[in-house]
Parts: structure tokens; sequence; C-alpha cells
């Protein structure tokens, strides 16, 4: 299993640059530094809910959006957010590809008004291969409240390119934006972008060679950057070129001999290869410190002294990771103690209206076992899923979103990098492993920020460590029915809280151990490098938190599994009332795999369900109550209390439940994450090392547990 | 202190120091070209991570963490 190209997952990338639009249509990229509110420019341009969050590298892949000013279509495509065109990483890639050979008819480069200098590089990266450029600066309400003031008029001037102030998030200045870009991409602007030179020498190796790249690009891509690419040895240009134009610059024999005499004057005039690089892009950092120190005043020196106190806290040597692990245990806490009563209720008033629709449907005449196939299989199901999943999606979310909108994953990153180090691991997989708190899938698409093959390759396969939404509902509700009596009053929450907490820390451990046992082994290889922006803190929008998580998570995760659960349901009916030999197939497949359940302190049942879950984890538990009330007495259950009789009935301990939350925690992704890790790694034996991985490190655990309390006369 | 040029790893927090030398090579050469790490750029040290790796950085208006590899091989000097 090596390290190729394929399983790197370069060849998903290509696909992602065409364009479908009509004629007439405009293409606008929107690109930019990581973590400038990009893809709140995007929303609010396009209306659209791609995800938004205060960290860098949520924006993995082109999304597009549509939007319509002044009677013109307008196809906007999110670009991954870069520091820097150079193609260092598959992001950056997709980045510079899109805006060199996407044919975008404007390029927006969105920016941080809080930290110009930094983002201007990109701008100047940017203005040297099109001429086509608005600059967005964004957050200006930031910048005023650190009492930073921006000249954009003179900035515009000094760019030769639009200057445009927004405020994404309130959609200040984006009719502005649009105004100019609409008159960028009609020629109504007089553009004069400003021009880079670089030292003598360079412009001089520069003329050699630009006439024949001019030839042989014609007018399709800038022939003085190539011909800077081309200097600089950057090889990967080459091959995109041919790629995406199917013009062969390597092939050409007389480019490569001006090549050559363009290097050889460069060597003789002092420039010796590796010089060539740190001079042009010094001469960027240079340009661009000058700009903003000419159009940029900081009024208050100390702007950032309060984020810098509240790191000296969240990071701090004593409390960083206290805090960190106490913020866990309260959304736990918040979630399980929140959850109790809107779920009861929402059971009440499901398992309620079971008799009226009972009737609706009987009284139409349909025959029995079609009512006790919608009802009892498909309805019940459903109900269970509804109210045990959506109270605790509907609190988890949010506070999660707040602490991402604030900034504080950044920190998590920072905080835990020595961990991933040692694990020789890459710092933000800290990163992708927090989304996969919300959904691996998700975790799974966003190691593409993970720069090298080898270590984004190690978060993939142990995104699943930690647990997804369609987990948690299952973590938590076990926690309570086996844990939550322990202490009574005011407290009774804190003993799942606890619980809960104890097995996200053990997925991360777990994750951890993984990461060095793959680098050791299969995946050998020493920690690249890293480096992570701590982006200044940001006031959440807690209105616009609610709505995004309530309505782009929740009822997104609730769809699946309603989607799933019903027909789930419907084939756990079936199995549990076609009998061959006067024996269910439920129960022919549960006694198959009961002696395999009973050895991980399990029994079949719950194996099957995890096995019948796989399309979705989120229906594992009602596959359960499926099976033993369709196979047992039929229970009325619409409280935890009654659901923990109905598990009490089928034999189940507190090493039952114990074990249940461990394989929830690991056994195979589900399948939406396998599908996306094939996708990503575009290999088969790396999808199946994801599958065998987690299940392997479960069987492992509960094997070790279910012996180790049997040995001591614990269960 | 003052004048002496150190590894940037070996700053103390709440000092700064002045960019001399890039000893590092090929892509994280460019990442920290890219980031602004160019000679005489003005750097501070602001908080390290509760194991003491990585550094947080103040560079060029943005804070960033590196690892002690990646700050060990920037030369400094000190402010």
């Amino acid at each position: 299993m090596g390290l190729t190209n394929r399983s790197t997952g370069s060849n998903v990338l290509q696909e992602e640059l065409k364009i479908e639009c009509a004629p007439g249509d405009k293409i606008i990229a929107l690109s930019g530094n990581p973590n400038v509110g990009k893809s709140t420019v995007f929303n609010s341009l396009t209306g659209m809910n791609q995800h938004t969050g205060n960290w860098p590298g949520k924006t993995v892949a082109n999304a597009r959006g549509r939007c319509r000013h002044r009677g013109r279509n307008f196809i906007i495509v999110d670009i991954p957010g870069t520091y820097s065109l150079m193609a260092n990483s598959a992001e950056e890639e997709i980045a510079r590809d899109f805006v060199c050979f996407g044919n975008p008819d404007a390029v927006v480069v969105v920016t941080d008004a809080t930290c110009l200098e930094r983002n201007l590089n990109l701008v100047l990266q940017i203005l040297e291969i099109t001429d086509k450029v608005v600059v967005c600066v964004n957050l200006i309400d930031e910048a005023e409240r650190k009492k930073i003031r921006i000249d954009f008029a003179e900035l515009s001037r000094r760019l030769g390119v639009p200057v445009i102030p927004t405020n994404a998030r309130r959609k200040k200045g984006l009719n502005e934006l649009m105004d100019a870009v609409y008159a960028v991409t009609n020629g109504k602007i007089r553009l004069n972008p400003i021009k880079i030179t670089y030292d003598k020498a360079i412009e001089q190796a520069v003329e050699i060679i630009q006439p024949e790249v001019r030839k042989l690009t014609g007018g399709r891509i800038n022939n003085r950057w190539v011909a800077l690419k081309l200097l600089d040895g950057d090889e990967h240009i080459i091959g995109s070129i041919s790629r995406h134009t199917g013009i062969d610059l390597a092939g050409n024999a007389n480019l490569a001999a001006l090549l050559g005499k363009a290097k050889q004057y460069l060597a003789e005039n002092g420039i010796k290869p590796e010089d060539f690089r740190d001079k042009t892009v010094s001469r960027l950092v240079t340009v661009a410190e000058e700009l903003s120190r000419e159009t940029v005043t900081f009024e208050n020196r100390q702007y950032n002294s309060i984020d810098r106190k509240i790191d000296r806290v969240l990071t701090s040597k004593i409390f960083g990771l206290p805090v960190m692990l106490a913020l866990l245990a309260m959304i736990l806490w918040l979630t399980v103690e929140g959850a109790n009563l809107p779920s009861s209720i929402l059971a009440d008033f499901l398992f309620g209206i079971e008799k009226k629709i009972s009737e609706i449907i009987l009284s139409s005449g349909s025959p029995a076992w079609l009512h006790d196939i919608l009802v009892h299989g498909m309805y019940r199901t459903l109900a269970w899923v509804v109210s045990v999943m959506l109270p605790p999606m509907a609190i988890f979310f949010p506070l999660f979103t707040f602490l991402e909108d604030l900034g504080y994953l950044p920190r998590v990153a920072f905080n835990l990098d020595n961990f991933f180090k040692k694990a020789c691991a890459h710092g933000k997989q800290a990163l992708t492993m927090c989304m996969g708190f919300g959904c691996n899938a998700a975790g799974v698409i966003g190691c593409r920020i993970i720069e090298s093959p080898r270590e984004r390759l190690i978060a993939i396969l142990t995104n699943n460590f930690v647990p997804c939404n369609g987990r948690f509902p299952t973590l938590i509700a076990i926690s309570v029915i086996f844990f939550g009596g322990a202490i009574g009053g005011a407290f009774q929450s804190a003993v799942p809280t606890l619980a809960v907490t104890g097995v996200v820390l053990f997925g991360i451990i777990i994750t951890l151990l993984v990461s060095r046992i793959l680098s050791k082994t299969v995946l050998k290889g020493y920690p690249s490098s890293f480096a992570l922006e701590l982006p200044p803190y940001r006031r959440p929008q807690i209105g616009r938190i609610i709505i995004r998580s309530i309505f782009d998570r929740t009822l997104f995760v609730l769809g699946r599994a309603v989607a799933i659960a019903a027909p789930a349901g419907l084939v756990i009916w079936i199995m549990a009332n076609v009998a061959v030999n006067d024996i269910s197939l439920l129960k022919h497949a549960a006694d198959f795999l009961e002696p395999f359940g009973r050895l991980l302190g399990m029994d079949g049942y719950i194996l099957m369900a995890f096995i019948l879950g796989l399309p979705a984890n989120e229906i594992v538990i009602p596959i359960i109550i499926m099976s033993y009330t369709a196979s047992g007495a039929m229970l009325e259950f619409d409280t935890l209390k009654d659901l923990k009789q109905l598990l009490d009935a089928n034999g189940w301990t507190w090493l039952t439940g114990l074990n249940v939350m461990l394989f929830s925690l690991m056994h195979f992704p589900c399948g939406t994450t396998l599908w996306t890790i094939r996708k990503e790694t575009g290999s088969m034996k790396w999808t199946l090392a994801a599958f065998a991985i987690p299940t392997a490190a479960g069987i492992a655990v509960c094997l070790i547990i279910a012996a180790a309390a049997r040995i001591f006369g614990l269960a | 202190m003052k004048g002496i040029t150190i590894p940037l790893n070996c700053l103390p927090v709440g000092k700064k120091a002045k960019v001399k030398l890039l000893r590092s090579d090929g892509i994280i050469r460019r990442r920290m070209l890219d980031l602004g790490l160019i000679p005489d750029t003005v750097v501070e040290a602001i908080q390290k991570s509760p194991s003491g790796d990585p550094t947080a950085y103040y560079i060029r208006g943005a804070v960033m963490a590196l690892r002690s590899e990646e700050a060990g091989r920037i030369l400094v000097e000190m402010a």
C-alpha cells in the first residue's frame, strides 16, 4: 500500500474545474486567505448555506452558487482559502488552477481588514496572473472595533483595481462589490493593475523566454507569469498547463534552449536557482508591506491585546487542557440535561398519535399486515429516531457552532499539537478531528487541509474514532440509562455526562495511538511542517448560529436518519415476521451472531443492529429496539425509563451498555463516510483499511473489557 | 541579549526579534516565505502551547503557530 498520486486523491480535484454555465453568464472566482469570511461572502451573495466557521481551512473544495445582479447572472465559485498560489498543497493547487485555467470572468479576492498586509501578498500573486480582479476588504467592522483605519481609495489607486470594503456578516457593501464585479466583467472600468518588477537580472531573464512563451500559449494564459514560473523551476505548473490547455511546454525544444540560456544568465548575475524563489517571493512581501504602510493606520497599537489575554488563559500551561475538557463536558452536560424534557414531550406526542394513525390506516380498509408494517415497522422507528435524536442535536450543534464561530477550534489544535507531533501526525489533524464531531464524512473531506499525503491518510483513517452526530444520541441515551441513576437530584446528569466525555477522550487517545502505530508501520515517516494561524476571536452571532446549526446541520442529519430509518424499520419488521422453520429470519440472524456478540459483552441483536446500521449510525438503537420488541413482548415505550425496562428484560447489564458505547465509538464508518474515503483516497485498499482498523480496535477493546469483567466476576 | 543571533524557537515569550536567515529549504522554506518571514521581518513570540511546543508568533499582523522544528531553522536577531 504505497503512497501514489492515485491514493492522495489529486484525480478527484481535477473534475472540480469544469463549470457549467449558460451563454452570457459570468464566472466569478472567490479567492482569499483562509478564514477571512470568504464563505460568508459566498453565502450572502448566493443565498446559499455553505458552512462557515472561524478557523482556517474549512472550505476545501470549490463550492458554486448563483447570484443575479443588474439583470445579469453570475456564477460564484468559492475556491479554497490559501495564503499563496505557489501550489504547496492540494488545496493551493485547486485554487491556483481555477484562477489560471478555470477562465473566470473576474476574481474577487476577499481579504481580512484586520490583517491586510499578509492578505495583500495573495492579492499581488493573483494580479500577476490576471488583471480582472476586485479586492474585497471584509471584516471592516472588526477593523473598526480595533481602530484600524484603511484608506480604500488610495489602496485602489495603488493596486489599480477596485477595492470594496464589506461586512459580509451584516451584508454591508455587497451591492457595491457586485457593482464593481459587474463593471469589471463588462469592461466598464479601466483596470490598471500594479506591475511588480523584480531585480534587473530576473527581468532580463524573463525577457529572454517570454516571447517564446507568448508564441506557444497565445493569449490564453498570462505569459509573463508563466515565464516567471518556468524560471522558478516549477514543474507542477508545466503539468497543469498541458492538462488544462493541451499546450505542451515541456516538449518544446526552442523553449528548452531559451530557458537554459535564461537560467545561465541568472547564474552569471549571481542568482542561483534556490535564490530565485526567495527573491520573487520577498519582493511581493515587500510590496505588500509598502502598500500596507501607506494605506493602513493603527490608531491603537494594542488592538489585539484582549485576544492575547484570552489566549493566555485558553492555551496556558495550567488551564489550557483543563479548560478544553471542561468545555467539552459542559457542552455534553447541557445536551444531556437539556434534552431530557423535550425528548419525553416529543415521544409522548409521537407515540400518542400512533393510535390515531392506526385508526386512519385501518379505516381506509388496508389489510392488517400492511398496517403492521407501516405503523409497527416504519412509524415507530421514525418516532424513536425523531424523539431521541432531535433534542440533543438541536442543543449540541448550536453550542459547538458557537465555539467554532468564536475561533476556539484553532486553539484546540494549538493545545493538542504536541500530542499529534509525538504520534508523528499533523497538527491540523486536531481540526479534522473536530470536524468529525459533526460528521465523519465531512471530517474526511476536511483532511484536504493537510498537505502531506502520508499525514492526510492517517487523519482520514482515524477520523472515525471521534463520535459523529449520528452516534452522540446513542452514547447519550445509553449513558443516561445505565449510568444515570448513580446520583439523584440536581446532579443526576453528571455521571452520564462524565461517561460520554470519557468515551470521547478515549476516542482521542485511540486516535493518537492508531496514528502512531500507522506512522511506525505502513505509513512510515516524520511529521511534516506545521504552521497554524490562530485567528482573532470574533463575536459570535447568536441568532445566526441557531438558525444555521438547526437548519444546516440538525435537520440535515435528522433527514438522513429518517430517510434511512423508515426503510430499515420496514426491513426489520419483515425479518421479524417472515419465518423459516417456525423461527423468524431476524432470530436466525441474531442466533448466528449470538456467540460472537456474547464474547464481546453484547448480544447477537446488537451486532446485527450495528451491521444493519451501516448506512447510518443513527439507526443502531432504533434497530435494537425494533428487534427486541418484534421478537419478544410488544412493549409500549415512550421514555428512556421504558427503554431501560426493555433493555433489562433482554439481559443488558452495565457491561452491555459500556461495550455498546465503546463499539459505537469504534466500528466501521457509516456508508457515506466509506464512500467519501474511497473518493478522497482513490483507493479501495485504504477504504478497506478505514473499515478494518476501527472495527478491529472495537472488537479488541470490547473483548478485553468483557473478559476482564467476567474474570473478576463483575458481570 | 540585544543584537545576538538565535534560532527563533529560543526567543523568549514576550520578546521581539528580526529575521536574519532561513535555514529550511524546499516546501517548508516556501511556506515560511509565504507567511512573510523574509529577512528583517520583525516577529514576536507571544504564547507557548500547554506542552511548550508549538509556539505562537506575531508575524506581520497575524498570529501563527510554528513547531520548534520549523522555528528552529529561522535565525533571528534579538531586538
